[in-house]
């Protein structure tokens, strides 16, 4: 849709996923057997057709760039548009703006050069489907200055903490934001506003000496606009810590949850030319999801398997994620481990981590 | 247009008629294999592996799902400014419109076409072979002989030799005779149909042929043998690896059974010589608690409830539970149910199997593939058991 613009932003997205965000930012990180983060908000921008989308990023992006490319895989490689790759760099001595205005004052030009109307914003962290056509209608049929999206979560978990709430009243307007724990209203990061009504913000933050858009520009001006709230409904998960990115993993093993994020929806990804996977005779393989180039001789439960992973005979994986390329000897043994990308687990070696708490394995190591 | 050294032009205009229903609606390199493949993929990606980046691909029968598969060739990465992939078909000229009629006959009205790349050699390829092939080492081995043409040979057995294209060579491997599906081979040395021409020799014989009425216009039968009268150097080139000709249902289905050994002899895994393919996209398989497979080639996108055994599921196949498939292939997006049994079958695309159906499995002859469509009536519906 010409009249929407994307704005991705990772500018607060703290690393907070240990071993995992050493060497990537957060929305690089590898998530349901051969996405990353930033394929799904990718993935719905897409759907919606939207004229450009930018990406603020500002920390440990290679792996992210490397993923990225020039946008093909979202279809986002167009002649006028598509994909923007936005790193922090800008040497104007009278620049005076902070945080992630000054990505925004940086940027203008991105801003300006689009005929889109309106701008959607969105972060990498919380894993969604939504329809963002659906959400542009109803920011209209509202006539606010800024729509917000929020998900109403029935048991608050510790990965919501970091959330901000809102509170809404029954016409769907936002009556404070605030950040008290109990309240189940989660605001997504994710808002709709006019460009105009967005530069002006900006302009006007930065002025006073602000550093935080939606802090400064929405949360703490909201008697200023006129605040829609937009319920949205389908799949979420919050990513932002091992823990987090553990139990979403597991839940995907559950149908429901691996219909809602994939059934409708359908995800793009970088592809990466893999064989199918081919399971060998002495193959056991049970409540799992495997991605492509795969070669399993031993037995799989309860885990999610990257593309390329090799398990050889006698081997035993429980309850884990096995990211890509990873190689798992002889009769190794993990259960309750996640280990990224081409770690190669020695014969017989045996690791066990606690189902709370899994044993998170770095990059590359050789044990 | 920048010189070539080579050109690839392959031909992918047969229906395939052996293959029955699987080429009802598309050409023959567009059939299904090895779980994510469609046949076209091994030459194409055979050339882009070899460092060919001009690949003209000569279509005629049912181009549309052909042509469109391939696109602009990204997937191959034959997207290129100079060369790249191009599709040919038939097409109408000042002296008439006419189709391809015969192998010889494609290349002989696609000369423009090569011509504008002014290329040195020209590698003939057809799309309906399954093998991982250096066409240019076999390029280099065209130049030190300094041969007008080589021709790709697998040594086939004595007993299946009659079926091939079979060249008798000296022992330097200089062919003196070419003889088509021979009663009585005297060799077991079988083309391949990979043929690297000079282009300037080919051309030559190209317009002598075209001009000839009594010609079928074939490589095999018309254009190597009148090469081999005038005296031409000729060379056999000796492949060893794993080559299959997928012409029939019972040589697609076995190709595919080749993968599911412990050591196929065709390593789709080698990041060294991958095969590109388009890729559908599909999220990762789900195989769900019960459910067992083993000695399987399972794509992205399937759910397997049931048990998958010494198969070949392609992607988005839903398998129901307490289901059973043993030595068969199951193309895309195939939805079976609840309690099916099947057993040596090939399913087509977007088949639909109903709970408590048995396909295959009290056969009379053991060595028939089935074949099952939509439309197909051999199956066997069992009564609704009560458990």
């Amino acid at each position: 849709m010409k009249q929407l613009m994307g704005v991705i932003n990772l500018d607060h997205e703290l690393d907070h996923l240990n071993e995992l965000t050493y060497f990537r930012c957060g929305a690089a990180v590898p998530f349901a057997s051969r996405y990353r983060l930033i394929d799904f908000v990718l993935s719905n921008m897409m759907r919606a057709e939207l004229e450009s989308v930018g990406l603020f990023v500002r920390r440990k992006y290679r792996s992210l760039m490397d993923h990225l490319g020039d946008g093909k895989s979202w279809d986002m490689n167009r002649k006028h548009g598509g994909l923007f790759i936005l790193p922090p760099d800008w040497n104007d001595p009278t620049d005076t703006s902070l945080g992630d205005l000054q990505h925004f004052h940086n940027n203008l030009d991105f801003f300006k050069r689009s005929s889109a109307k309106y701008i959607v914003h969105s972060g990498s962290q919380h894993i969604n489907t939504i329809d963002f056509q659906e959400l542009y209608s109803y920011h209209l049929e509202k006539g606010a200055d800024v729509t917000l999206v929020y998900k109403k979560i029935d048991h608050l978990e510790p990965e919501h903490d970091p959330c901000l709430r809102l509170e809404v009243d029954e016409d769907g307007h936002v009556l404070n934001i605030h950040h008290e724990k109990n309240h189940p209203n989660i605001y997504m990061e994710m808002f709709i506003m006019e460009k105009e009504l967005f530069l002006e913000q900006v302009e006007y933050c930065i002025a006073h000496g602000e550093s935080f858009f939606f802090r400064d520009a929405i949360q703490k001006r909201r008697d200023k606009l006129k605040i829609a709230a937009f319920e949205y409904t389908g799949y979420h998960a919050v990513i932002n810590s091992v823990a987090s990115y553990y139990k979403s993993s597991m839940k995907l093993l559950n149908h429901d949850e691996y219909t809602d994020l994939f059934h409708d929806n359908q995800v793009q990804t970088k592809i990466k030319y893999e064989a199918p996977t081919r399971y060998l005779e002495s193959a056991n393989v049970s409540n799992s999801l495997v991605a492509n180039g795969c070669i399993i001789a031993g037995t799989v439960e309860n885990s999610v398997i990257f593309r390329g992973v090799q398990i050889r005979k006698g081997a035993r994986v429980v309850n884990s994620v096995v990211m890509q390329k990873c190689v798992i000897e002889e009769d190794a043994v993990i259960e309750n481990v996640i280990l990224d990308k081409d770690v190669q687990l020695s014969r017989e070696r045996i690791l066990v981590g606690d189902s709370k708490r899994p044993f998170v394995i770095a990059k590359s190591s050789k044990m | 247009m920048k010189k070539k050294e080579m050109v690839a032009m392959l031909l992918a205009g047969g229906q395939g008629k052996r293959l029955k229903g699987l080429t009802k609606s598309i050409a023959k390199p567009a059939v299904y294999f090895g779980g994510t493949y469609r046949i076209i993929d091994f030459p194409l990606s055979n050339c882009t592996n070899s460092g060919i980046d001009t690949v003209g691909v000569l279509t005629q029968y049912e181009p549309l799902v052909l042509s469109s598969y391939i696109g602009i060739g990204s997937d191959w990465d034959l997207n290129r400014k100079n060369g790249g992939v191009f599709v040919l078909p038939p097409h109408e000229r000042e002296d008439g419109s006419n189709w391809y009629r015969g192998t010889a006959d494609a290349i002989y009205r696609n000369l423009k076409f090569v011509d504008q790349f002014d290329p040195e050699h020209v590698l003939i390829l057809s799309g309906d072979h399954i093998y991982k092939m250096n066409y240019n080492a076999m390029l280099q081995y065209h130049l030190e002989r300094k041969a007008d043409c080589t021709i790709s040979v697998i040594d086939v057995p004595l007993e299946e030799a009659s079926r091939f294209g079979i060249l008798n060579t000296e022992e330097n491997l200089r062919i003196y005779e070419f003889e088509e599906k021979p009663a009585k081979p005297k060799s077991t040395l079988a083309s391949m149909g990979v043929y690297i021409f000079k282009w300037d020799v080919l051309r030559r014989a190209l317009l002598d042929d075209g001009e000839e009425s009594d010609s079928s216009h074939d490589f095999g039968k018309d254009i190597i043998p009148t090469l081999l009268s005038k005296g031409k150097s000729l060379y056999a080139y000796p492949f060893e690896g794993y080559w299959r000709d997928v012409g029939t249902v019972t040589s697609l289905w076995e190709a595919n059974m080749d993968l599911l050994s412990d050591n196929p002899p065709l390593n789709l895994n080698d990041p060294s010589w991958r095969i590109f393919t388009r890729n559908p996209n599909q999220p990762a398989q789900y195989v769900a608690p019960g459910a067992k497979v083993s000695g399987s080639l399972i794509n992205e996108g399937c759910i397997v409830r049931g048990e998958v055994k010494h198969s070949v599921l392609f992607y988005g196949v839903e398998i129901g539970e307490g289901s059973v498939i043993t030595d068969s292939v199951i193309m895309p997006k195939v939805k079976i149910g609840k309690n099916v049994r099947i057993h040596k079958a090939i399913i087509s695309e977007n088949t639909v199997i109903e709970d408590y159906m048995e396909i295959g499995t009290d056969r009379e002859n053991e060595d028939e593939i089935l074949l099952i469509d939509n439309r197909s009536k051999k199956r066997k519906s069992v009564p609704a058991k009560t458990i």
